[in-house]
């Protein structure tokens, strides 16, 4: 473990930069912690926490300098590795009908900066399911992952409970725990340890170490909430036919920000443009939600129309049939969907809804077959 | 139509149309034609019966089509059967010999038609369904002496609404293959029968054990035949049915035709009854 300083930090923006790497980080713009271009670490959000509860998201003033101590904003890393709108190809009619072609400008060589667990389980999510090769590898191959271990959970935050977070998993190059004056680093591949070679630190004292992981520690009881521990898919699948999917629908506006600002929803779909001479067209990918209704549309009309089964469609797929198809839950606990719900719906609490439901339906069959 | 790419994946890329065009347009109904399509220049992979591709109209869109021709024909052409209901397949419905089309995959699993030797096989089709499962009915003939029964149910609304109907003639001629063709609404001078393709399939007297069932049409009409099925003992897993859901990538990336746990593209569109069953009996999911 080596100990880096403010300036320290500083510095790694810099070797990252003069690497050839964009180095991408939080940022203060518009009254929330976005993800943007750094050109310097100052450009990090120092003293800014955020203040965070269903359909609730302010910037808080802290008392100290932290620039990693808040929780996640409506961005994720999903922006920069699986872009809200890329072209696929482009077609030109000709005198044999028509030519495809495909234009692959050299992935952008990022550095994210501040991956906190639940991101970089949710990177390790959205690798598994999108990197088949093709432009996701591409785009992804290059990236260097300055993880963050997180000390400063927010009210919406879970990940303790879907063993993502705080303390950060595997899959970084370099992985820092803040303290008041500098960083535990713990380095997490070869290319990581060469770019810390390049920036000044010392080794951490044990206590410094000691003091950090206690830090990490104590933020695991810090959450402010908790994925019910249940078997998830067995009681999604046992749900289907569930009145509370209508409860939910209720209130739920369709709006898909959940699905928008969800690190590892990945759904898309293709557009189909030309131009006015109709000899030009291209084809684009683009974010789609399952909350749209002809998402789900074959001919004849949309599978889904009402409400309530979108809603269970996005439930169900996160917490359960996401195991079915990838081997893994499609949520990190990152806690955005509550968030930047307009109307504050909880998934945490729907979830715990569902699971009631299910114990007082089995308590149900045993009064069925029990004597007398 | 040409393709061109960066040599980095020339092949690779699964979202790359290639090049093909309409060698003949046979119309089967007033909305639905059979194309046959020939490659100009390199051939997708050779096709499972059952499996499906994207097939691409310039300016126009993609949609995902069952693939209804020979899986061993050695000629080249890619046939698809395609009924008119949208932009795209209307136009692919009206498309003239030399228009060019974009032709990715194939993708998606096939009917199993691997059971054991001697296995009789029992195919049900509903209107347009009767095109994905028409690769399977080729391969059986093709290697007919490993088969046991082959029995063909085919249904469609009305007489002018039957597809492959020089076909089902020749078929009918057949003594090696049992055939039943029935509409819902007979026309003047139909002289077939009359009715759901469920009654023919009550009909039949099986041997459930060595029975195969591949069904193809819409949802209802599946889960009656496999109800029909049952009753008669065939073992549930030997009960195919194909599925469709929106497709917009054909390669599990996109998510639109998620059933329950199945990516419909991926681990479809050919499922065994079993897993369709609970995920068909509940509504919009």
């Amino acid at each position: 473990m080596a100990w880096l300083t403010r300036d320290g930090l500083d510095r790694l923006v810099e070797v990252l930069r003069e690497r050839g790497y964009r180095v991408v980080g939080p940022t203060v713009r518009d009254g929330a912690i976005v993800l943007d271009e750094l050109s310097s670490a100052r450009e990090l959000p120092a003293g800014w926490g955020v203040e965070v509860g269903p359909g609730h998201y302010r910037l808080r003033r802290r008392a100290d300098d932290a620039v990693f101590a808040h929780s996640a904003g409506s961005q994720s890393w999903k922006r920069f590795l699986h872009p809200s709108r890329a072209k696929l190809w482009s077609a030109e009619r000709d005198e044999a009908g028509f030519r495809v072609s495909t234009e692959e400008p050299e992935p952008v060589r990022y550095a994210f900066l501040g991956v906190r667990g639940c991101d970089l389980a949710a990177i390790g999510v959205l690798d598994r399911v999108l990197d088949h090769g093709g432009r996701y590898h591409d785009r992804r191959a290059g990236i260097f992952i300055v993880a963050v271990n997180c000390t400063e959970p927010g009210g919406v935050c879970f990940c303790a409970s879907m063993g993502c977070g705080p303390g950060v998993g595997a899959g970084h190059d370099l992985a820092l725990t803040e303290r008041a004056d500098g960083f535990v680093v713990e380095i997490g591949s070869e290319r990581g340890a060469e770019v810390l070679a390049a920036v000044p630190t010392r080794p951490a004292a044990p206590d410094q170490v000691e003091a950090a992981r206690a830090a990490v520690d104590a933020a695991a009881d810090r959450m402010g909430r908790a994925m019910p521990a249940a078997d998830l898919p067995d009681v999604l699948t046992a749900s289907r036919e569930s009145d509370h999917w209508t409860d939910v629908a209720s209130r739920c506006l369709m709006c898909a920000n959940c699905t928008m600002v969800c690190p590892t929803c990945f759904c898309t779909t293709t557009e189909d443009v030309t131009d006015l001479t109709g000899d030009h067209a291209q084809r684009w990918e683009r974010w789609a939600s399952c909350f749209e209704l002809d998402y789900s549309y074959i001919h004849g009309g949309e599978v889904r129309t009402s409400g309530a089964s979108r809603y269970r469609q996005w439930l169900t797929h996160k917490l359960g049939t996401w195991h079915d198809q990838f081997g893994t839950s499609g949520c990190v606990g990152c806690g955005r969907c509550i968030a930047w719900c307009p109307a504050g719906i909880d998934l945490t609490a729907e979830m715990a809804a569902l699971v009631e439901q299910r114990k007082g339906a089995g308590d149900d069959h045993r009064d069925d077959t029990a004597p007398g | 139509m040409t393709t061109a790419t960066t040599p980095r994946r020339a092949e690779a890329d699964p979202w790359l149309p290639l090049p093909y065009y309409v060698a003949a347009n046979h119309t089967e109904t007033p909305d639905t034609a059979t194309l046959v399509l020939r490659p100009e220049s390199e051939p997708i992979r050779p096709f499972l019966p059952g499996q499906f591709t994207m097939l691409y109209v310039f300016g126009v869109g993609e949609i995902p089509i069952s693939v209804s021709g020979d899986p061993e024909a050695d000629d080249g052409a890619l046939v698809h059967t395609i009924r008119g209901v949208g932009a795209v397949s209307r136009a692919l419905r009206h498309a003239e010999p030399g228009t060019a089309v974009g032709v990715r995959g194939p993708f998606g699993t096939a009917w199993d038609l691997d059971g054991p030797a001697g296995s009789d096989l029992v195919l049900v089709a509903g209107g347009i369904g009767l095109a994905p499962l028409r690769p399977a009915l080729l391969h059986a003939l093709r290697h007919r002496r490993r088969y046991g029964r082959i029995v063909l149910i085919a249904g469609a609304r009305a007489p002018a609404e039957l597809l492959f109907t020089d076909e089902l003639a020749a078929l009918s001629a057949r003594d090696d293959i049992e055939l039943a063709v029935t509409v819902d609404r007979p026309g003047a001078g139909w002289i077939g029968g009359v009715g759901l393709v469920t009654e023919p399939l009550a009909a039949l007297r099986l041997t459930p054990e060595r029975t195969t069932a591949l069904l193809c049409g819409p949802e209802p009409m599946m889960r009656f035949c496999a109800s029909t099925l049952l009753d008669k003992r065939v073992p549930p897993a030997r009960i195919q049915v194909s599925l469709e859901r929106n497709m917009k990538c054909g390669i599990g990336l996109c998510g639109h035709c998620q059933l329950g746990p199945l990516l419909t593209c991926r681990d479809g569109p050919v499922v065994p009854y079993p897993v369709a069953a609970p995920l068909l009996e509940v509504r919009e999911l």
